[in-house]
């Protein structure tokens, strides 16, 4: 029987303000342990948590941004939980009144536009860290993130395969940079996302049992974990078994997920509101206020680059997936670039360099004028396409102005017609064979001859020029 | 409303407490009673009456996003029954 997967994700992201949700703390990553810390985020008693207002803001620009409702009355609840992490033993979320309900993002799978949606946002505050020590049994609690605010994105079932949910989660993240509400650094932990997968019989409507998996904080390993997944369930199903309700962890290092609770053992959160915090009234005129901060999201800017520059959709859409991408294009191409050109050199050898040194895309470490400079250097010949990779290399590890480079490699392209002129006298008269053989109408014989300049010029030929002058060396041999 | 002790027991498992069977059984007639008083309000027609989400009739009490200084990490820790280089020393738990 054929399956199809459906996938629905929970992503918590850590919103960027300064303070914390409900104290003046810091709200910064890393810290000395326990230094940005009060009675308040630590749960001391007799303390009031205060609502910091612009999480409020950040979290319905997000929902504006995906086409939320935004909840005019919401309220904030308990969901009460013990863990050394979580020093009051209660985390503040939100419950029944989510500050965004009833959205959706579109996103690009295989050139065709699917829209997703969006459940609902809510604010709620993040659990410090635990560093747990493996020989005496015991952790160390470090609180610093306790009280960071976060927001809880919950999708709807709407995604069909762990790719789809790749597309969706870079989609997502896009949308959070653009609104700058969160600066979405993975490797800090502040993107993190918990996955759920069920199959059912293709075909069929109802969902099958669905297994969760949380606290994943990169998308590769959400990725790695829905395929896993997948393949599970589809062996157990095939195999006429029966998925269980559960949570499961997963493990990037070994690649696998195991059952970490099942559905008799789910936790009972008991949510109830919270009595020390008052409702939240949102009035039109402070939705439109947030609105208009809201600036060109990733759909807008990815229509202008199709019709101002003729960018190809794919082109588009990977430029814009990033912000800081798509600003640093948007530079390039005001300082006189070709759209196109630039597009190939960011899509092209600029993000599989990134890649190679597990950069994030957008984190290109030379300016958008440098990048102009070796453009020109490529348009007026003075470099060759494979000269100009190796000056790219190197701004990658030393960067300075591109003409700089191509003088200290000494990269630039010989077309001095002079020179090339007694190379290409030299090659052809050590080669007679050749002519020969090129009168014979053999073509190869011209490509063993370029072959032989370029050896001659230590590949520093300009190709264009000594092509066209072995051409009209050999016609008149 | 008949609440059993297993019931009793359950809840004060999820609020970590300890009973004996003496104080499950006795605690066991409290709820029921104190859940009785509260089904009283199941008699009245609520019909268009909006949930009441809080019961104070304020709303929007919010703080600016400034930071203010922290508190120092020792005359916090100060309070902790177990603590070793600026942290707090907790049982592992790995869930």
């Amino acid at each position: 029987m054929k399956y199809e997967t459906v996938i629905g994700l929970e992503v918590h992201a850590e919103l960027k303000t300064k303070t914390k949700i409900y104290c003046g703390c810091k709200n910064e990553f890393g810290g000395e342990p326990n230094t940005h810390t009060c009675p308040i985020c630590t749960g001391m008693p007799g303390t009031l948590p205060v609502l910091n207002k612009t999480v409020v803001d950040y979290a319905i620009k997000a929902g504006l941004a995906m086409n939320c409702s935004i909840t005019k009355y919401g309220k904030q609840d308990r969901k009460n939980y013990f863990y050394p992490d979580l020093p009051k033993a209660y985390q503040i979320s939100q419950f029944d009144l989510p500050l965004c309900r009833n959205g959706y993002i579109d996103i690009l799978v295989d050139g065709e536009t699917r829209r997703i949606g969006i459940t609902r946002i809510h604010i709620e505050e993040d659990a410090g860290k635990l560093v747990h020590n493996d020989y005496d049994g015991t952790s160390m609690a470090d609180y610093n993130r306790c009280g960071e605010p976060l927001i809880e994105i919950v999708s709807e079932p709407d995604l069909r395969s762990p790719e789809e949910a790749r597309i969706f989660l870079e989609t997502l993240k896009s949308i959070l940079e653009y609104t700058e509400v969160s600066d979405c650094k993975m490797q800090e932990g502040s993107l993190r996302c918990d996955v759920n997968v069920s199959l059912r019989p293709e075909g069929q409507k109802e969902f099958g049992t669905r297994c969760e998996m949380k606290n994943i904080n990169s998308f590769r390993a959400a990725v790695r974990s829905m395929e896993f997944e997948q393949k599970r369930q589809e062996e157990v199903l095939s195999g006429d078994g029966v998925i269980n309700q559960e949570t499961r962890r997963w493990d990037d290092v070994k690649g696998v997920s195991t059952v970490m609770r099942t559905k008799e053992d789910a936790q009972d959160y008991r949510y109830f509101p919270e009595p020390d915090l008052l409702p939240i009234i949102v009035s039109d005129e402070w939705i439109e206020e947030i609105r208009g901060t809201i600036p060109e999201l990733p759909e807008q800017r990815k229509a202008r680059y199709i019709d101002a520059f003729g960018l190809p959709e794919y082109d588009a859409f990977l430029l814009t997936s990033s912000k800081k991408t798509a600003d640093y294009f948007d530079e390039t191409v005001s300082l006189g670039a070709a759209p196109k050109t630039v597009s190939n050199w960011l899509m092209g050898d600029i993000a599989k360099l990134l890649n190679d040194k597990e950069l994030e895309s957008g984190d290109i470490p030379f300016t958008p004028a440098q990048l102009k400079s070796l453009i020109d250097l490529i348009e007026k010949g003075t470099i060759s396409n494979s000269a100009a990779k190796k000056v790219l290399n190197e701004l990658f590890n030393n960067p300075e102005e591109p003409e700089k480079i191509v003088d200290r490699l000494g990269l630039s392209q010989v077309s001095d017609e002079g020179e090339l002129q007694k190379m290409v006298q030299e090659v052809m008269a050590q080669n007679p064979q050749s002519i020969v053989d090129y009168k014979a109408g053999k073509d190869r014989a011209l490509g063993f001859l370029m072959g032989q300049v370029m050896k001659l010029s230590k590949g520093k030929a300009n190709p264009q020029v000594i092509s066209k002058m072995l051409k009209d060396a050999l016609d008149q041999a | 409303m008949k609440i059993s002790k297993e019931e009793v027991l359950h809840v004060a498992n999820l609020a970590r407490l300890k009973l004996s069977d003496t104080e499950a059984e006795a605690l066991a007639k409290d709820m029921e009673s104190i859940i009785g008083f509260a089904n009283k309000l199941n008699e009245l027609d609520t019909d268009g009456v909006v949930p009441t989400a809080h019961a104070i009739p304020m709303s929007n009490a919010f703080r600016e996003d400034v930071v203010k200084p922290s508190y120092d990490r020792d005359a916090m820790i100060k309070n902790a029954p177990s603590a070793d280089e600026g942290g707090y020393t907790v049982p592992k738990v790995v869930e």
